[in-house]
C-alpha cells in the first residue's frame, strides 16, 4: 500500500555500497568458534548543552540490535559491543534531552570485521562510528515571559487594541473638530437624545 | 462614559495575560503525574560503611539492576538497568572506589565509580561453555602495582586489572571439563588456591601464581561417590562438600598443596538422617546444614572433625559471617514467629554469646524472610553495633537497626505482572473523608498566590509555595471516588504474589496483600500470581456490596501446575476467599455475562481440553447453559504453528468431574506452514473497549462502516530465520505476515505480507484498526503499519430513502457465520525507534480521538496522535481533507519531544503501558510498569470539557467584583454628569 515508502530503501542500499568508508575496528585477540567481532565507537554531545539537560554520560544507553546488547559509556565516550557476529546491525542511542539517529553497521566477514555506519534517518554515512545527537529535545513547552507583544497580538489583545484606539484617540480626534461644528453635532444629537448609561439602569428612573 | 470604558480595558488586558495552557510546562509536572523508583529484588549486597561521609549499600537485584541505595534513608544514589539478557552474577566493591559486577554468565565484567555510578571500564571475557560463574576481588592481593580480581565463568579463570580492567593473564580449563568452585587467597601470600570439580567426582586444586597465572602445582583426588555440588568453604584451607547421595559430608583439606579428605556420615552427627542440603551462608569454622527442616550448624574442628553445636527447627535465614572485634566472627540469623521477626546477631565461635537481640514487629504482612546482610558498626561506647538489610519474601528489602525498621522499600512491585483499575468507594453523607477547604480566607489567599505566579510575578518564595500548594491539591488524594473519576486505585500484582492497590493521585500504596496459598500444603506454600480479572463490579444490583476482583495463581512456574484462585475485596484489601482448584490454569476467559450478585462468569481452560466454569453456582449454570451454544473460544500453539478454535460439546465424563465441568470440541484450524511461517504474535482487541460510531463519513460526504467485531485475532509470523535477533538475517531470508482471524469460523479476513521484515512485532488492536512495528531490513529502519477495516456489506446503507423505506439491512443480525465482505486500507510508515510496547488510549464513550502509546527502547512513553496513522493520508490532501485534519503524508512518523508523556523522566525496565477510561469524556488514565512505575493522566483532544486545574477562580471572581464596581461608579458618575448637563 505504500510504494513510495519502498523505492526509498533501494537508494540507502546504494548509498552504504557506495560510500566505502571504513575506520578502524580492532579484531578480537582470539575467537571462539565463531566469528565473532567487536564494534568500538564513541558519542559526543557538543558542550552547549540545553538548559536542564546535562549531558552526563552515566545516563546514557547504547543499544544493539533492539535491545539484544545494552552497553554503557565510558568516561570518555567510548563504547565496545563484544562478540557481534558479522552482518547488518542497528545501534541505538539513548540520551535523555537528546535525540540520536539510529545507525546501520555492517560488519564485514570477508574484511575480518571491518565496519562501516551509515545513519539511518539522514542516510549520511560515517567515516568513524561517532555519534553526535541529532537535535536537543526540549520535554517541556517554555513559559513565555509577562511580553506585552503576546498579548497585543492575540485576539483578545487585537480587540483590546481596537478598543484603547477608540478610547483614546477618538476623543482626540474630536479635539481637531471645528469647536463651531462639534457643537452643532452636540446640539443635533442633544435634540434627538443620547442613551446615557444611566438611563439605561432601571435604578436611574 | 470614557472611564467606565477604560476601567473595563484594563480588566480586559488582565484577563488575557492568564493564558490557558494544554501542553506540559516544567513546573506542572507532577499535578497529574507520579513516578516511582524501583531496583526489583536484591540478590546481594555489599556495604560501604568505612569511610566517614556518606553511608550506602550496593546491590544487584533480580530486575538485573546494580544501585547505590543510601543506608540511612534507602533512596536511591544512582542505579543501572542492564540489559535484560545481562542478568548479574557478583557485585562487590574493589579499591575502595570501584562498585565491579560481573554479568552474562561470568562474560562480562564492568567497574562503575562509587560515588556517582559512571562507568569506569568494562571488559568483555572468553567464554566457551556455560558454566556458573564466581566473582572474587582478593582484599590484599596486590601484583606489581595492580589488583587483580579472579574471575571465573564460561571455563576459564581471568585475573583481570581492577584499575583499568585489562586481562592480566587467563587460564583455559575449558579442555578438562573442570568447574570452579572456590578461589581461595591466604593473606600475606602470591598463590591462588582454585579448587574444583572435574566430573563432580574429582577434587583438583591448582595453586596459580597470581602474578603470571603458571599453575604452580596441582593435586587431584578422586571421590568416588561423586559430589553433589554444594559446597561451603569454612576457612582459608578448607572446604566441605555434599556428595551425591546428600548423606555424607566431606571435608577437603588442602594445606601446602596437599588434599585430604575426611568422610562424615550425616547420620552419625544428628540424629534424624534425611537428605541434605548445605545453606549459603559462609560462617568461618562452621557450617549449617538443613536436614530434615531443621537448621544444624556443625563446627569444623582443626582435623577435620565435624561436631554438631546448634540445631534449630525454626525456619531462619541467616547472613555471612563478618568479623568483629578480637578475631572474632559473628553473623546474623532471623527467625519468624507471629507478626514479628526476631533478629539475632551470634559469635560463630561461641553461640550462646547473642551479641543482639531484637523483635521487629512487622507493620504488613511481608511472609519470610529470604536474605539477611549485616553490617557492623562501633558505637559511641567502642560496643559493636549492628545493621541488617533483609529481603523478605515479598521482595520488600528492609533496614534493621536498633529494634526498629529504619527504612523499607517495597521491591515487590519492579515486577509486576497484571494490572487493573477499580473505582473508589462513594462519599457517604456525614463522614468527612478529607478535611474541607480551609477557610475562604485561605483559598484566596492560595488562589492569589497562583495568579501572581501565572502573571510571572512571584518571589521564588512564592514559587515553590505555590508548586506545593498544587501538588497537594486538597481534592486530589481522597479515599472516595470524585465526580470526574480522577480518583481511583490501580491494583497491581507482582510476580512475588503480592496485590497492590495504588492511588492514582500520589501514587501512594492505599493496601497490600500477600497472597496465601489455600491449602497450607508442602508443594505450594505461595502461589505466584499470573493475571487479575475483574470479579464483581456492583451498580444496578448489589450495591451494598464491595467491589472484587479476581487473582488467579499457580503453585509453580509450570503451565500444568495446579491453580489457585483468590478473590479479594477490594476497598479493604482483605481476601474474602481462595481456593485451590485442583486443575491446571491455562486460559481464563470473562463471559459477558454476570449472576444476580453482579458475579462476573469466567471459564478457565485447563491442559486436557476442559473448561471449568466460575462461580461454581447453580445460578451462573443455569446462565450458562443458556448461552452453551454460543460460547467460542480459541488457543493459539505457538510452538508447532496452529490456531484452533474451539466450541463447547458436552459437561465432562470421568470420576472427579463436577456439573461445572465442560469438555469441548473442536471447530477449526489454521495451520502455518512450519518451514516458512512461525508466530511471533498474537493479539484482539481488549473485550472492555467502546466504540462510539460504527460510521465514518469521508470527505466526499461518503459513508464508510467501520468492521467492529470483538472476535478478530491479529497474528504476525515471520520466516523461522527471521525470529532471531536483527542482524542474523538477510532481507531476502525473511518475510513478515499478518493475518486478521475471525475467532468463530476461522475465516482469514485479511492477509498482508511484508517481504524483507522481520521481528519483534509489537501491535495495538482498537475499534476496526490494527497498528504494528516491525523491523524492515531493507531500509535498515523501523516500521510502522496500520491496517483499518471496514464492512463492505453494508456499504449500500448510504441512500435516506432506503432508510426511510425500510429497506436498509442495519436490521439485520450481525453474525460470525455469515460471510463478511471487508474492505482493508493500510499504510507503512517509517519510525526511528525501537519499541518495547504499544498501547491505545481509552475514554468513557469512545468519542474522543485515540492517541497510540508507544513505549520506546529509552524508556520513554511517546503519545502519537491516531491521525497520523491513518491509511488516507496522501502526499496532497485536497482542502476538504485538509479542513476534515487529514495530515500530508510524510514517509517517517514524527517524535516530538513535547508529546512524551514521562516528559523527562524513564520508565527504567518498561513492559507494559495500561490505559483506563475516567469518568470525563476527554481525559484517560495512563499507567506504565516496569522497574519503575508512572501514572499520568492524559486528554488527547484536550480537556475540551472540563477547565483545567490552573484555572483562576480567584481571577473569575476578582474580574466580576471589579466589573460591579466599575458599573456602580461609572453609573454614579455618568448619573452626575447628566446632571450637570440638565443644569446647563
Amino acid at each position: 500500500m505504500a510504494p513510495i515508502l519502498r523505492s526509498t530503501s533501494l537508494l540507502a542500499l546504494l548509498v552504504c555500497q557506495i560510500s566505502l568508508l571504513f575506520f578502524a575496528s580492532k579484531l578480537p585477540i582470539s575467537s571462539g568458534s565463531e566469528d565473532s567481532y567487536r564494534i568500538t565507537g564513541r558519542v559526543r554531545i557538543p558542550a552547549s548543552t540545553v538548559i536542564g539537560h546535562a549531558a552526563k554520560f552515566s545516563n546514557i544507553k547504547v543499544v544493539l540490535n533492539g535491545g539484544q546488547n545494552v552497553t554503557f559509556l565510558r568516561p570518555d565516550g567510548y563504547f565496545t559491543f563484544h562478540k557481534v557476529p558479522a552482518g547488518t546491525h542497528l545501534i541505538e542511542v539513548y540520551a535523555l534531552g537528546y535525540f540520536f539517529s539510529p545507525v546501520r553497521v555492517d560488519v564485514s566477514a570477508r574484511h575480518r570485521g571491518k565496519v562501516q555506519a551509515t545513519l539511518t534517518e539522514t542516510r549520511r554515512s560515517l567515516t568513524e562510528l561517532v555519534l553526535e545527537p541529532l537535535r536537543p529535545e526540549q520535554y517541556y513547552e517554555m513559559r513565555e515571559p509577562f511580553n506585552v507583544m503576546a498579548i497585543v497580538k492575540s485576539p483578545m489583545g487585537l480587540m483590546v487594541g481596537f478598543m484603547v484606539v477608540v478610547v483614546f484617540l477618538m476623543p482626540k480626534l474630536m479635539e481637531n473638530i471645528d469647536p463651531e461644528e462639534m457643537k452643532s453635532a452636540q446640539e443635533q444629537m442633544r435634540s434627538q437624545g443620547v442613551p446615557s448609561l444611566s438611563s439605561l439602569l432601571p435604578a436611574s428612573r | 462614559m470614557a472611564m467606565a470604558i477604560r476601567v473595563f480595558l484594563l480588566l480586559l488586558i488582565f484577563l488575557s495575560s492568564a493564558i490557558v495552557s494544554f501542553s506540559l510546562y516544567e513546573d506542572q509536572v507532577g499535578l497529574m503525574d507520579w513516578h516511582q523508583r524501583y531496583i526489583g529484588k536484591v540478590k546481594h549486597a555489599v556495604f560501604h560503611t568505612q569511610k566517614t561521609g556518606r553511608k550506602r549499600v550496593i546491590v544487584s537485584t533480580e530486575e538485573n539492576v546494580v544501585a547505590s541505595l543510601d543506608l540511612r534513608l534507602g533512596e536511591i544514589f544512582w542505579r543501572h538497568v542492564l540489559g535484560t539478557k545481562d542478568a548479574i552474577d557478583g557485585v562487590d566493591i574493589a579499591l575502595g572506589k570501584y562498585v565491579i559486577t560481573l554479568s552474562s554468565e561470568g562474560t562480562t565484567l564492568r567497574a562503575w565509580n562509587l560515588p556517582d555510578g559512571q562507568m569506569v571500564w568494562e571488559t568483555s571475557l572468553h567464554s566457551a561453555q556455560h558454566s556458573k560463574s564466581l566473582l572474587s576481588v582478593p582484599t590484599n592481593l596486590k601484583v606489581d602495582k595492580d589488583y587483580p580480581i579472579i574471575v571465573f565463568g564460561g571455563g576459564y579463570l581471568h585475573a583481570v586489572s581492577a584499575i583499568d580492567g585489562e586481562v592480566l593473564w587467563k587460564k583455559d580449563f575449558t579442555e578438562e571439563g573442570f568447574e570452579i568452585q572456590r578461589v581461595l587467597q591466604p593473606p600475606g601470600s602470591s598463590i591462588i588456591y582454585v579448587l574444583g570439580f572435574l566430573n563432580s567426582s574429582e577434587a583438583v586444586v591448582y595453586q596459580i601464581d597470581s602474578k603470571s597465572g603458571e599453575v604452580v602445582a596441582q593435586k587431584s583426588m578422586v571421590f568416588p561417590g561423586g559430589f553433589s555440588g554444594e559446597i561451603s568453604s569454612v576457612s582459608n584451607d578448607k572446604v566441605v562438600v555434599l556428595d551425591s547421595t546428600r548423606s555424607i559430608l566431606v571435608t577437603i583439606g588442602f594445606l601446602d598443596g596437599d588434599i585430604s579428605f575426611q568422610k562424615t556420615q550425616i547420620s552419625d552427627i544428628v540424629e534424624d538422617s534425611g537428605k541434605a542440603e548445605i545453606l549459603s551462608p559462609l560462617l568461618s569454622n562452621m557450617l549449617a546444614v538443613k536436614v530434615n527442616k531443621r537448621t544444624i550448624f556443625v563446627r569444623v574442628g582443626g582435623e577435620g572433625k565435624l561436631e554438631v553445636v546448634d540445631s534449630l527447627s525454626d525456619e531462619i535465614a541467616m547472613s555471612d559471617s563478618l568479623p568483629v572485634a578480637d578475631d572474632q566472627e559473628a553473623f546474623a540469623s532471623v527467625h519468624h514467629e507471629g507478626s514479628k521477626i526476631h533478629l539475632m546477631v551470634k559469635l560463630v565461635n561461641d553461640l550462646d554469646t547473642v551479641l543482639l537481640r531484637e523483635s521487629i514487629q512487622m507493620d504488613q504482612h511481608r511472609g519470610r524472610v529470604h536474605k539477611v546482610f549485616i553490617n557492623n558498626y562501633i558505637r559511641t561506647d567502642r560496643t559493636n553495633g549492628f545493621r541488617a538489610l533483609i529481603v523478605m519474601e515479598d521482595h520488600s528489602l528492609l533496614l534493621l537497626q536498633q529494634g526498629a525498621i529504619v527504612w523499607s522499600r517495597e521491591e515487590g512491585l519492579a515486577s509486576v505482572t497484571d494490572v487493573t483499575t477499580v473505582e473508589l468507594p462513594v462519599a457517604k453523607d456525614g463522614v468527612s473523608v478529607a478535611k474541607v477547604e480551609h477557610t475562604l480566607l485561605e483559598w484566596l489567599k492560595g488562589h492569589m498566590l497562583k495568579l501572581k505566579g501565572s502573571l510571572l510575578l512571584a518571589s521564588p518564595e512564592e514559587v515553590v509555595a505555590i508548586q506545593e500548594l498544587r501538588l497537594k491539591s486538597s481534592g486530589k488524594n481522597k479515599l472516595t471516588r470524585d465526580h470526574n473519576g480522577f480518583r481511583k486505585l490501580i491494583l497491581a500484582l507482582t510476580r512475588a504474589g503480592k496485590l497492590f492497590a495504588l492511588h492514582t493521585g500520589d501514587g501512594r500504596i492505599v493496601w497490600s496483600m500477600l497472597l496465601n496459598s489455600p491449602s497450607k500444603s508442602e508443594a505450594c506454600e505461595r502461589p505466584n500470581g499470573i493475571n487479575l480479572y475483574q470479579w464483581q463490579v456492583p451498580h444496578h444490583h448489589a450495591m451494598d456490596k464491595n467491589p472484587s476482583v479476581l487473582v488467579v495463581g499457580r503453585c509453580g512456574s509450570d503451565s500444568s501446575a495446579p491453580g489457585v484462585l483468590s478473590f479479594v475485596d477490594v476497598y479493604t484489601g482483605k481476601e474474602l476467599s481462595s481456593s485451590d482448584i485442583g486443575h491446571s490454569v491455562v486460559q481464563v476467559m470473562p463471559l459477558p455475562f454476570t449472576d444476580s450478585t453482579e458475579q462476573r462468569l469466567h471459564l478457565i481452560a485447563d491442559t486436557d481440553g476442559h473448561v471449568h466454569l466460575y462461580p461454581k453456582t447453580s445460578e451462573a449454570l443455569s446462565i450458562f447453559q443458556r448461552e452453551f451454544q454460543n460460547v467460542y473460544w480459541y488457543t493459539v500453539g505457538a510452538d508447532d504453528g496452529i490456531i484452533r478454535g474451539h466450541a463447547m460439546k458436552s459437561s465432562c465424563s470421568g470420576e472427579t468431574a463436577d456439573e461445572y465441568c465442560f469438555s469441548t470440541r473442536e471447530l477449526w484450524t489454521v495451520v502455518f506452514p512450519s518451514e516458512s511461517e512461525k508466530i511471533i504474535s498474537t493479539l484482539t482487541r481488549k473485550p472492555n473497549e467502546v466504540v462510539h460510531t460504527q460510521a465514518k463519513v469521508n470527505t466526499d460526504q461518503d459513508l464508510l462502516y467501520k468492521y467492529v467485531s470483538k472476535n478478530l485475532l491479529f497474528v504476525a509470523t515471520v520466516s523461522p530465520k527471521g525470529a532471531g535477533e536483527i542482524g542474523s538475517v538477510t532481507p531476502e531470508e525473511s518475510s513478515l505476515v499478518v493475518y486478521l482471524i475471525d475467532t468463530i469460523t476461522g475465516r482469514i479476513l485479511h492477509r498482508l505480507s511484508h517481504q524483507g521484515c522481520q521481528g519483534p512485532v509489537h501491535a495495538v488492536f482498537s475499534e476496526n484498526w490494527v497498528v504494528y512495528h516491525y523491523f524492515n531490513l531493507r531500509a535498515h529502519k523501523y516500521e510502522v503499519t496500520v491496517v483499518e477495516i471496514y464492512d463492505q456489506s453494508r456499504a449500500e446503507n448510504k441512500n435516506v430513502w432506503k432508510l426511510i423505506l425500510g429497506k436498509h439491512n442495519l436490521t439485520a443480525p450481525i453474525t460470525s457465520y455469515s460471510r463478511p465482505e471487508v474492505l482493508t486500507k493500510s499504510q507503512s510508515y517509517f519510525f526511528a525507534q525501537s519499541v518495547k510496547t504499544i498501547a491505545v488510549t481509552s475514554t468513557t464513550k469512545g468519542i474522543t480521538s485515540k492517541q497510540l502509546l508507544i513505549g520506546t527502547i529509552g524508556d520513554q512513553i511517546l503519545a502519537l496522535d491516531k491521525r497520523f496513522v491513518d491509511p488516507r493520508r496522501t502526499l496532497n490532501p485536497s482542502q476538504a481533507e485538509k479542513e476534515e485534519g487529514i495530515i500530508p503524508l510524510t514517509d517517517s512518523l514524527p517524535i516530538i519531544p513535547q508529546s512524551y508523556v514521562t516528559h523527562s523522566l524513564k520508565v527504567e525496565g518498561l513492559r507494559g503501558i495500561v490505559a483506563a477510561p475516567t469518568k470525563l469524556e476527554s481525559t484517560t488514565h495512563v499507567f506504565a510498569y516496569g522497574v519503575d512505575l508512572f501514572y499520568t493522566r492524559l486528554a488527547p483532544s484536550k480537556t475540551y470539557d472540563s477547565l483545567t486545574d490552573d484555572f483562576s477562580y480567584a481571577l473569575l471572581l476578582i474580574t466580576i467584583v471589579a466589573l460591579v464596581a466599575a458599573i456602580y461608579i461609572t453609573w454614579v458618575l455618568s448619573e452626575k454628569k447628566e446632571l450637570s448637563e440638565k443644569w446647563r
